[in-house]
């Protein structure tokens, strides 16, 4: 069983998490779909911090010996889900980026040309 | 647009050339704004029917500047894309404007244009869909350090054997493709040190890849990206992105030309 104290702690910072993402959302500074990985974060430390007895079996099922280090083990590997899907937003980001630039430069280009024709003769096609 | 040339008598390969083809040459650079003008120069004097365009891959110096003013397209990128974003760039150009051919020519002035004849031959006979200038293929003379040599080496033998075909130097830039290459490269090409990449892209789309045996110079200006940190990172890059390519399906439709 989880130490009181712990669960009290564990619980209002699970809570505060929730709030600011209820809130970065509600101001639109946090796109939903991003938001997902987080709001599971901050539900699942609350759920273990509420649910003393969840944490205990937990830890014990995987042979942690003192059950609030669990919850630091949780903790982590949800903070590399989320940066693993940062990678993936990044990519996918630089990505569209190049074809941005690429199309830029190819209409930029064009552009001038096309400028360039109609100073020499207006009728060239 | 640069006249026709098709029975050029100062081009020594005119009479085979089919006419009407047109033909691409793919400047990337990247603060070359000592050797760009000579580049595009030669490019002009040796293969007069080729166009020939600069992608200025987000220079800081008077590259974009020097380029225009010999009187070439130049593409300008907005920021530093890369030589894999770069080139590419080329090739989207190249499909846009319906080219038949297209050359790549590195800026830096290391690719000697009175190689491209030799680079277009088996283009020209059906035999190849792309065609890699190698230093290292018998005819071809390369000097350079011991280490980057065995580096070279050792991906010349993954990648012949993930090709199934013998390629011995994958850190070429120095390549000619015809239409169907270019739609391919113009819609998929790799990142960053692209060369071995694309490679076995177009060879894992079923494209002929020919190999054939060129001079390549020492650098005239500026200075190779190559570091020995970079070297690390492009092997474990290179080598990952092979690994990886193994495991991946090639969907990419091909459009006829």
């Amino acid at each position: 069983m989880t130490p009181l104290r712990i669960s009290i702690a564990a619980a209002i910072a699970a809570v505060i998490l929730l709030l600011v993402i209820l809130e970065l959302i509600r101001s639109r500074r946090l796109q939903e779909r991003y938001a997902l990985l987080w709001l599971l974060t901050g539900l699942v430390i609350f759920v273990l911090a509420v649910w003393r007895g969840l944490l205990g079996s937990l830890s014990d099922l995987v042979g942690i010996a003192y059950p609030p280090s669990a919850l630091f083990v949780l903790a982590a590997f949800f903070v590399l889900l989320v940066l693993l899907h940062y990678s993936t937003v990044i990519s996918k980001l630089s990505d569209q980026n190049r074809i941005l630039a690429q199309r830029l430069a190819l209409l930029e280009h064009r552009l001038d040309t096309d400028r360039l024709d109609d100073e020499i003769s207006p009728h060239a096609s | 647009m640069t006249p026709e040339q098709a029975t050029s008598s100062a081009a020594p390969r005119g009479a085979q050339r089919p006419p009407r083809l047109r033909e691409l040459a793919i400047v990337p650079a990247h603060n070359e704004e000592g050797s760009v003008a000579s580049v595009v120069r030669e490019l002009r004097a040796v293969e007069p029917g080729f166009e020939i365009v600069v992608i200025d891959d987000g220079s800081t110096d008077r590259t974009a500047a020097i380029a225009d003013a010999e009187g070439v397209d130049v593409i300008r990128l907005p920021f530093n894309l890369g030589i894999g974003g770069a080139v590419q760039t080329g090739y989207q150009y190249a499909r846009d404007n319906g080219f038949d051919v297209a050359v790549q020519v590195d800026g830096d002035g290391q690719h000697d244009a009175r190689e491209i004849a030799r680079l277009l031959e088996p283009l020209l006979e059906g035999r190849a869909d792309m065609v890699v200038g190698t230093r290292f293929a018998a005819g071809g003379g390369y000097r350079g350090t011991r280490l980057r040599r065995i580096g070279i080496h050792i991906f010349a033998a993954i990648v012949s054997l993930l090709v199934r075909a013998r390629v011995t130097d994958t850190t070429s830039g120095f390549r000619a493709v015809n239409r169907k290459t270019i739609s391919l490269f113009a819609i998929d090409y790799p990142h960053d040190y692209p060369e071995v990449e694309a490679t076995v892209l177009a060879v894992r789309h079923g494209l002929r890849m020919v190999e054939v045996p060129v001079q390549m110079r020492v650098r005239e200006t500026g200075s190779s990206s190559i570091t020995a940190l970079r070297s690390v990172y492009y092997m474990v890059k290179v080598l990952l992105a092979l690994f990886i390519g193994l495991f991946r399906r090639y969907p990419t439709p091909l459009e006829e030309p």
